[in-house]
């Protein structure tokens, strides 16, 4: 490993894992940790608990701002372990300079979010630091939710189970990029930023067998997928015709050279599911707004274990790795 | 090479030598330096590379090779589709 | 113009049923050989855009793929990266490249490492970002490591043009714009040298993409004439290039030698006349550049003229910048793989010490080079 910290270590991708497992597991070592779920289930499988923090830039992006991120990413990996979310906590670093208005702005948009989800912020601490020691604002988020379904993980997916995508991938990444200054780009893209804490509840009542549940955050679907493959000690085929991506992105996409699959989402997540409720679990999905385009994308072999494959619709393969590096353009 | 794109040219700012391009919804700069006063026009469809036009793509060549690939395509299912007379002919099972 | 729509040129060129068309007409036609025939891609777009399409996965055994030095990231020298370092450690300075250069290592690290060292590097898509940094930044010194083949040499130039049209006093240039003619004829000479096996020659090229838009495709007329090399100028989508090996296939068993153009919407034969008008003014061809992994090609690099030495910051750091050749990784094989004479799973390191994250060798920097696509995507070949 590096002598020193890099981008990279922060994508979500191969060098994050190698960070957290060299450092961080290694010193916090347990069984529930280990476990690497979206949320820990603590409380002898009764609670969901998770924490995240917020570092994007710009603050306010088409779609969304940094507040909502904050309470839809921590209530999301609550609701990926079946939790409903109940308590959080909201801890501010803020830089010297910053504007009170924004912040209110950005207190407003997490306090919609929150009504939304069902819970409430019970603590929290707010810093502030001179100039320059933060980029204006960084919010970690952590939660408690009441596990509704247990037994939801990432280390039990098997031949029986297909892979689902709830929507079309990649829109929060481009949204980013596009609104980045330095690539100017201009777009009417969104990100897909919301709460799934209702789809979840609505999977759940319907009876729908779910094997795991994951939001495709950094890293995107690609990291998902290949996180699975290794937890589950499966093969995962995905047939690339099937991968939803709007158009927008695809531009973007094609434009700054990324896959869709590797871009970051805030609002879709992936599931393995039942063969047999396919129909069901799709049927649930498409009555909500930001799950109208859900769709299967894979099926689950022993082909490769381990390893996820991408299969062409003119008879080849190849493998989907988790994404490695900073997301540069590529150029030539 | 690898990231030139291929984009429709939706505005022109002759003033700062700059044409707006469309790549499915994305809207982008491109820098004008590279080709001749008067050649691009809105509506052209243009090769993007690192934020410069690079050369017009020629529709008509285009046209062309799309058209080529669905003669290439019918040909082979032509064949196809003879290729499963000839067998329905040569088949053994068939009644007399 | 009615009928085509932006989509068509991407879709159009992507259609799974007609890629499958043209590997049953390869198929076909390849029966027909007499030998098996290589054919060297040279240009890193293609490289990615054949192992990502797994086409050879479509293709009959006799048709193989020879992959060239296409990367201008990867083939860039270790020594020259350090220049970069270098120049990014200056004070009051901003280190401005295109997008993967900052990845790769040199002798001291990568631009990468430097940053997170504390030095200003930025990575931007557009040579013209340069001139909204240079504008927010007066007091600083802006340095633009220029690199890139054909395809991206004329874009430097037009900045070059701006800036001193414009009088903008804070932009300087690096430059380590390649070329790749030169280095075709090095790689016929040199393998045909090395090689004693008939079955190792390169006997045909899949021109590049985009270099030709701007060159125009009489700059490969030599190989046919004088080398005896077929050359088919292709674009990068995959039915563009199963296309172009198509017309290759067509070129042995009709024997014909002969410079075609499958990427005809873009690619003529003179090419982009004001791009090359442009390059002319303001560059010449270095007597010798190094190319990673292959040595000193002739005439392959360019250089700013003398009257520019102004702006020429690999003449006014002069005395900084280290001239001594650095060594790769002595299990590095990548001059190998760079000639075509092994492919990226015959190293000993590759895939183990040598990986995307921890490259070692040219071939594995930047995503387009052969070592880089071939872990990204060839594990699934046959």
């Amino acid at each position: 490993m590096n002598k020193q910290i890099t981008l990279a270590m922060g994508n979500g991708g191969e060098e994050n894992n190698e960070l957290i497992s060299k450092i961080f597991y290694k010193a916090f070592k347990n069984d529930i940790l280990e476990k690497s779920e979206d949320a820990a289930v603590i409380h002898g499988g009764e609670l969901a608990f998770s924490t995240d923090s917020f570092t994007v830039s710009p603050l306010f992006f088409p779609g969304g701002d940094i507040g909502k991120l904050a309470i839809c990413g921590t209530c999301n990996d609550l609701a990926m372990m079946g939790a409903k979310p109940k308590y959080l906590t909201c801890s501010v670093i803020i830089e010297e300079g910053f504007s009170t208005r924004e912040l209110e702005k950005i207190v407003r948009s997490m306090k919609k979010e929150l009504e939304s989800n069902g819970a409430i912020v019970v603590s929290g601490d707010t810093k502030v630091v001179p100039r320059g020691s933060v980029d204006k604002i960084f919010i970690n988020t952590t939660g408690i939710g009441e596990i509704v379904k247990k037994g939801i993980s990432s280390n039990n997916i098997s031949q029986e189970d297909i892979i689902l995508v709830s929507r079309d991938l990649g829109r929060h990444g481009a949204t980013i990029f596009a609104a980045r200054e330095g690539i100017e780009l201009s777009s009417t893209l969104e990100s897909d930023c919301a709460s799934l804490t209702h789809q979840v509840q609505a999977l759940i009542e319907a009876d729908v067998k779910i094997t795991a549940l994951r939001d495709a955050t950094r890293g995107g679907v690609s990291a998902v997928l290949n996180e699975w493959a290794k937890q589950s000690n499966i093969c995962i085929e995905v047939e690339e015709e099937s991968i939803p991506v709007s158009e927008e992105v695809y531009g973007i996409c094609e434009m700054l050279g990324f896959e869709a699959v590797n871009l970051a989402n805030e609002g879709a997540f992936v599931l393995a599911i039942a063969k047999e409720d396919e129909a069901k679990a799709l049927e649930v999905l498409h009555s909500f707004e930001n799950s109208s385009n859900a769709v299967k994308i894979a099926n689950v072999s022993d082909a490769y274990v381990g390893k996820v494959v991408l299969l062409s619709s003119y008879g080849t393969k190849r493998f989907l790795d988790t994404p490695t590096g900073e997301l540069l353009p590529r150029i030539c | 090479m690898c990231l030139s794109i291929p984009s429709k040219v939706v505005e022109l700012d002759l003033e700062r030598n700059v044409a707006i391009v469309d790549t499915m919804g994305v809207k982008r700069e491109a820098g004008l330096e590279l080709m001749e006063e008067g050649d691009v026009k809105i509506g052209d469809y243009v090769l993007l590379h690192i934020g410069f036009i690079m050369n017009k793509i020629d529709e008509e060549d285009a046209m062309e090779s799309l058209k080529v690939y669905n003669e290439i395509l019918e040909k082979l299912d032509e064949e196809d589709r003879r290729q499963m007379v000839i067998d329905d002919d040569n088949c053994e099972n068939r009644g007399a | 113009m009615s009928g085509l729509q932006l989509k068509d040129l991407y879709d159009g060129f992507r259609n799974p049923e007609v890629i499958q068309g043209f590997a049953k007409l390869i198929e076909q036609e390849a029966k027909k050989l007499s030998r098996p025939i290589n054919i060297m891609e040279v240009c890193g777009g293609h490289t990615h855009s054949i192992m990502k399409f797994g086409l050879p996965q479509l293709l009959p055994d006799n048709i193989n793929f020879i992959h060239g030095p296409g990367c201008p990231v990867c083939i860039m020298p270790k020594e020259r990266i350090d220049h970069a370092y270098i120049l990014a450690e200056q004070e009051d300075t901003i280190l401005v490249t295109l997008g993967d250069m900052i990845k790769v290592p040199g002798s001291r690290g990568s631009l990468q490492d430097a940053r997170a060292k504390g030095a200003d590097v930025r990575f931007i898509y557009s040579p013209l970002d340069a001139l909204k940094i240079a504008e927010e930044n007066p007091e600083k010194k802006i340095i633009f490591f220029a690199i890139g083949f054909e395809t991206t040499t004329p874009m430097t130039t037009a900045l070059i043009d701006i800036v001193l049209k414009r009088k903008i006093k804070n932009i300087f240039f690096h430059i380590n714009h390649v070329t790749v003619p030169e280095v075709m004829v090095e790689l016929i000479d040199s393998r045909d040298e090395h090689v004693d096996s008939y079955n190792n020659r390169i006997d045909a090229f899949l021109g590049p993409s985009h270099v030709s838009v701007i060159t125009g495709s009489k700059i490969y007329e030599k190989f046919p004439k004088e080398y005896n090399r077929p050359v088919v100028v292709a674009g990068f989508e995959p039915v563009d290039v199963m296309e172009a090996i198509l017309m290759i296939v067509k070129q042995f068993t009709e024997n014909r030698c002969e410079l075609e153009i499958e990427y005809k919407r873009l690619v003529t034969h003179d090419g982009n006349l004001k791009a090359q008008a442009l390059i002319e003014n303001y560059f010449e061809k270095a007597s010798l550049f190094k190319w990673r992994g292959l040595g000193n090609v002739p005439e392959s690099g360019y250089k700013l003229r003398p009257q520019f030495a102004d702006i020429d910051a690999e003449r006014i750091y002069a005395d900084l910048l280290p001239r001594e050749e650095i060594e790769d990784h002595k299990l590095c094989i990548c001059g190998d793989i760079l000639r075509g004479m092994a492919k990226p799973d015959e190293c000993t390191i590759f895939g183990t010490a040598c990986k995307p994250q921890t490259p070692l060798g040219s071939c594995m920097v930047s995503s387009e080079g052969a070592c880089a696509a071939y872990y990204k995507y060839g594990n699934l070949l046959k």
